[in-house]
């Protein structure tokens, strides 16, 4: 794997930031939320700021845009220093001036970044209206010549769309468009490619750093996201808790750490090498699914129209074993899980579950056999009742199977202890635990029906990476337990290679490749996996072991 | 375009039918003979029999509805049982002065309550907003007639700058017009200000605290830049649709301010028919002000696209 | 034009607590305030035949249109009647209606709306009904109804009811359709839990902040509506005294004796303004969108 190792310290120093402390508006005493943070950024730096939820990171870019929301964060101390210009101090004119000409910013979420009523060459040239005195025809001009140099097609017709007209990377690039019309000295990235998917993630990255190669662009990227940091970044700033913990150059942070929480997250990072396949059990499938198809709308006839979500979907899944179907957003890999759960009515195909085929029955006929299949949902924030005790929670599915409520209450407990959560969580209400822990509990709760199946749907996905690694291993951990075969729904090749022994990969409706984890991943025949195996960010390295990953892989160059 | 508003169209005829099936329905379903309800304590038996015959009141049910529906198709809606006059010619010479305060009522409403609502979010938490939403609080709770006595109270018995009460068409003069009809406007406009304001509010609020509003603040934008171009086009949707459900409000705040003013309205005719029982008319009004509204709010769903460009047919 | 204020005052954060402008969990003098009003108004009106001077219906040809006396607090009416004690007297029949109208549209309308918002099949008959009866004006609809059922305290309550009931119902149907789509609902269908389960354990309850909301709002506006329908002659029976009906006799004397469209329209409007504040501050408690998800 290839680092930058670019000496940036004699170049100019746009920003330096001292001491800097924010806090609750209006409440000095409160826990700050930034605790002094210093940092200095160099004209052509790419500097990454990483860090959990909740460690300060786009605090800390917005301090620096002055756009903290004015009724909840303020600035209580120290200085951001823009060559000079102190931004901390600046008046509402002078910050307005400042914006777009010297700093920039771009967001996570370029759909709702994006004024969904102005078409999107209007919101570029309302740059140039607000800052220059070009004419109407010259900013025009240029606003096509920046949509051209962040390499959209037909910006002729682009420049007259609306941002709903067009995909997330093309929203994206007119996020970076807009932001480098100026040509600012300084961009700030909000986790610009973390709502992209991992091939247009490659492209964006790519586009900035071309970007700043042309213009010399001091970037400060905030991200969670390792691999990516990998790819990118001059320095890294650890954050945690509002504090930069550790600071250095990348190779310096991937290979000697000093800090025990940079080794911590480091450690958590999934390998894109697919650990060696279980031994198949001889047992007969758990799990069944042939010709598997979902097509919505379509009208009265079903045959025409429509969109066909899944198409075609064929596999299985031994009792201890687990499977995962892997693709983009619109691959169809979550209709698979749904259909399967009977969330939703396939149009066609058979699942037989334990046995039963379960695709063609009634819900009343279903009924009693969903004990034998379970699910856990991505988002722990609404996948539990939040007015329900997690006892009621834990309990529900058992009663309703005729369970008695207090031998119910009693196995509730068990698997509380089971998924490392203390036993008064079961008086308690969801939102008084973290993520993981609602995570953990929606487990315990399918885990309750002593299911054959267990359905995760991107059920690691919204978690940071430290608990992401928890709850992984507590997932396999239930599977040895029990012997319950795991099919695993995720977008995340990191994920899918550390959990699976089976793999199916999902292209718009249609499996396109399918197959031994170790196979799949390590010689993908199929050009679509590959392009994602490739655009997989830091894929070479292996994180958790501070060195590149063996073999002939390391050898490979790297976007850098 | 045209086939979304011919398909929202003919979406209004089951929603006109069943208003039509329930005024039809009204008076025939009432505990107690119609004829005698709409007749009064006092009628002799040989008006009870008048009025059953007019409305066909013993026919099977069925036949008086066919019967009623398809003269309503025709145009026709029958007779007012107290003057003997078709009711489209008593509906059509009241209509005049009804429209005039509505329109003038609508203008002065949407011009005064969309900048207030937006001042009153700009300035979250200040003494405008304050303001704003006390005036609007303030519209919901006083009764249509208080607000109109108030008003003749203060500008025409103290101050004596218009008339009492009264009407004078736009054809009489402008001067004339304008003295009698501004206080019946004010006083209808004051709770639909009251709802458009305090919808603009919430919806302003909503959409400045969107990603797109930061955006546009880091891009540099000025501030009045960000409120008229950004936000309000994105907070429209919410507004026009209170515009459209509102004017139920305004309908039914019209029957009572041409009671308080005098006017010669639709307003005024409503009440007489139903202290009079003279139901032909009443359900003539039901028929017609459901058909309006069904109309305003088909208007309304129409210009969403205008404002929304996500929004397309 | 300059930037978003933080301002925050003493001052304004009364008065914006007597408005309840949204401002997370905090609440302010204000709802406290028109707590007190409000309750002050409800007692008053009910213990009325307890201390009124007169009996409010009690005609005294000798004294028609009296001034303001020691002997009647407020003067009389065009029949000699006590203003005062009309207008405490009032208060009962007019705040019945109110909580009676409030009650039975929300009952009816909660039964409809789960029903609708969760089985596919009765939903879009029920929504064509409930927009029918919501394009026909309120007031015009509750006077007809009042006109043909004539003039008892019941058939003004249901009067009131018909127009509110398909706002409530749309409510309720839009939260069981959108908390339908969460995952803990879905979770409980595949722990097989049974339909009417799953609608009265998980979804109800997301119905019940709303409709507090809701109810309030119902209970101020049939008030005013009872008000209207007794000015416009379609209220309750003459004989009765409501707020309602006070005005609507004053309405030809209003010029030389505004004071029997005054007071009970000032203790109308008060009752009306003091529960359409609870109720804002209500809803900005129980908005979903104003309470953080902590974790």
């Amino acid at each position: 794997m290839k680092f930058k190792s670019r000496d940036l310290s004699a170049a100019r120093r746009i920003l330096k930031i001292r001491d800097l402390r924010v806090g609750l508006s209006g409440r000095p005493d409160a826990e700050p939320v930034l605790d002094g943070i210093d940092l200095d950024i160099h004209a052509g730096e790419t500097h990454c700021l990483v860090g959990e939820s909740g460690s300060g990171k786009s605090v800390t870019s917005l301090a620096t845009m002055g756009l903290l929301p004015k009724d909840a964060l303020e600035v209580q101390g120290g200085q951001i220093d823009l060559e000079g210009f102190e931004i901390t101090s600046a008046t509402p004119q002078q910050m307005r001036r400042l914006r777009a000409q010297r700093i920039a910013m771009i967001f996570q979420e370029p759909m709702t970044a994006l004024n969904p009523v102005l078409r999107v060459g209007e919101q570029i040239e309302e740059v140039l209206a607000m800052h220059t005195d070009l004419s109407q025809s010259d900013a025009k001009a240029r606003t096509l010549d920046i949509m051209e140099q962040v390499h959209l097609p037909d910006v002729d017709r682009i420049y007259a769309a609306f941002p709903h007209q067009l995909s997330g990377g093309q929203r994206q690039r007119i996020m970076i468009a807009m932001a480098l019309v100026l040509d600012p000295d300084l961009l700030i990235a909000d986790e610009p490619t973390t709502a992209l998917d991992v091939t247009t993630q490659l492209q964006i990255l790519k586009l900035i750093e071309e970007m700043q190669e042309r213009h010399g662009t001091a970037v400060l990227f905030i991200t969670h996201d390792m691999g990516v940091v990998a790819e990118i970044a001059d320095t890294v700033s650890v954050m945690q808790k509002g504090r930069i913990v550790e600071r250095a150059p990348i190779r310096t942070l991937l290979t000697a750490p000093k800090e025990e929480y940079t080794r911590k997250l480091l450690t958590a990072v999934p390998n894109l090498a697919p650990r060696a396949g279980r031994a198949a059990p001889d047992a007969a499938a758990v799990l069944r699914v042939e010709g598997l198809e979902m097509t919505y709308g379509g009208g009265w006839f079903r045959t025409a129209g429509g969109v066909r979500a899944a198409q075609d979907v064929t596999f299985d899944i031994a009792p201890g074993r687990t499977l995962g179907i892997v693709g983009e957003s619109g691959s169809g890999k979550s209709t698979v899980a749904r259909c399967i759960m009977r969330l939703i009515d396939p149009t066609g195909g058979e699942v037989v579950v334990a046995g039963t085929e379960i695709a063609q029955m009634s819900r009343r006929q279903l009924g009693p056999h969903r004990k034998h299949f379970q699910i856990v949902f991505q988002d722990p924030y609404r996948s539990l009742n939040p007015r329900w005790t997690v006892a009621r929670s834990l309990c529900e599915g058992p009663i309703n199977f005729g369970t008695p409520k207090a031998e119910a209450m009693a196995r509730a407990a068990e698997l509380l202890e089971l998924v490392e959560l203390p036993r008064d969580a079961m008086t308690r209400y969801p939102h008084q635990f973290s993520g993981g822990q609602r995570q953990r509990i929606a487990i315990a709760r399918a885990v309750a029906m002593q299911p054959d199946l267990l359905v995760a749907d991107e059920a690691v996905s919204a978690l940071d990476v430290s608990v992401q690694a928890q709850v992984l291993g507590l997932l396999e951990d239930v599977q040895k337990r029990f012997g319950i075969a795991m099919l695993f729904i995720t977008h995340d090749l990191r994920v899918a290679a550390q959990i699976c022994d089976d793999v199916v990969v999902m292209q718009k409706g249609r499996v396109v490749e399918q197959g031994a984890a170790t196979d799949v991943l390590t010689n993908p025949r199929h050009s679509y996996t590959r392009s994602l195996i490739e655009a997989a960010p830091g894929r070479n390295w292996d994180f958790a072991n501070f060195r590149a990953l063996g073999g002939a892989q390391a050898e490979q160059g790297t976007t850098a | 375009m045209i086939a979304y508003i011919l398909k929202r169209l003919l979406a209004t005829i089951p929603v006109l039918l069943i208003v039509a099936i329930f005024v039809f329905l009204l008076l025939r379903l009432t505990p107690g003979d119609p004829a005698a309800i709409l007749a009064g304590d006092a009628a002799t038996p040989a008006q009870l029999e008048r009025i059953r015959d007019r409305l066909g009141l013993n026919d099977p049910l069925h036949v008086q509805f066919f019967t009623w529906f398809g003269q309503m198709l025709q145009g026709d809606l029958g007779t007012s049982l107290i003057s003997n006059t078709d009711v489209v010619d008593m509906v059509a010479a009241r209509l005049g002065p009804t429209i005039n305060i509505a329109l003038m009522t609508i203008v002065i409403s949407v011009l005064l309550a969309v900048p207030m609502g937006v001042i009153a979010a700009w300035r979250h938490r200040t003494w405008i907003d304050v303001a704003v939403m006390s005036f609007s609080v303030l519209g919901f709770s006083v009764p249509v007639f208080v607000i109109g006595y108030i008003l003749i109270q203060i500008f025409a018995i103290e101050l004596r700058w218009v008339p009492v009460q009264g009407y004078a068409a736009p054809t009489d003069g402008v001067g004339a017009f304008f003295s009698r009809a501004i206080l019946p406007s004010l006083t209808l406009a004051t709770i639909y200000i009251a709802l458009i304001a305090r919808m603009t509010r919430a919806s302003m609020l909503e959409v400045l605290g969107e990603d797109y509003v930061r955006t546009a603040r880091a891009k540099g934008v000025r501030e009045n830049v960000v409120l008229f171009r950004h936000a309000l086009r994105n907070a429209a949707v919410p507004i026009l649709t209170i515009i459209g459900t509102g004017f139920a409000l305004l309908i039914s705040g019209v029957v009572v301010t041409e009671s308080v003013f005098n006017i010669p309205g639709i307003g005024r005719l409503t009440v007489d028919a139903i202290l009079a029982r003279d139901y032909p008319v009443i359900q003539a009004m039901i028929l017609l002000t459901a058909g309006i509204y069904v109309m305003v709010n088909l208007v309304v769903d129409v210009s969403y696209s205008f404002f929304d460009p996500r929004i397309r047919y | 034009m300059t930037e978003l204020p933080g301002s925050r005052h003493s001052a304004f954060q009364v008065l914006s607590g007597m408005l309840s402008l949204p401002a997370g969990a905090r609440v302010g003098i204000g709802p406290g305030l028109a707590a007190l009003v409000l309750v002050a108004i409800v007692v008053a009106s009910i213990c009325a035949p307890l201390y009124v001077p007169h009996d409010p219906l009690a005609m005294d040809a000798m004294a028609r249109l009296r001034p303001p006396s020691s002997e009647h607090l407020l003067g009389t009416d065009p029949y000699g009647r006590d203003i005062f004690s009309r207008v405490m007297t009032g208060g009962r029949v007019s705040l019945l209606i109110g909580v009676g109208a409030a009650i039975v549209s929300v009952t009816v309308g909660l039964a409809i709306g789960l029903v609708a918002g969760f089985f596919r099949t009765v939903d879009g008959i029920v929504m064509r009904i409930m927009d029918s009866l919501m394009a026909i004006p309120a007031i015009l609809l509750a006077i007809a109804l009042v006109a043909l059922n004539g003039p008892s305290l019941g058939s003004v309550i249901i009067a009131i009811t018909v127009p509110e009931v398909p706002r409530v119902v749309r409510l309720v149907r839009s939260v069981v359709l959108s908390a339908r789509e969460e995952p803990y609902v879905e979770a409980a269908i595949a722990l097989g839990s049974s339909m009417p389960k799953i609608l009265l354990q998980h979804l109800m309850p997301n119905t019940l902040a709303p409709l507090i909301v809701q109810g309030t709002y119902i209970c101020a506006s049939a008030i005013l509506i009872e008000a209207i329908l007794s000015f416009l002659g379609a209220g309750v029976s003459t004989e009765i005294p409501t707020w309602g009906n006070i005005m609507a006799e004053g309405r030809s004397y209003f010029q030389i004796k505004p004071g029997l469209i005054f007071w009970p329209g000032l203790l109308l409007s008060l009752c009306i303004l003091c529960i359409n504040l609870l109720g804002d501050t209500a809803r900005d408690l129980l908005d979903p969108r104003m309470k953080k998800r902590e974790g």
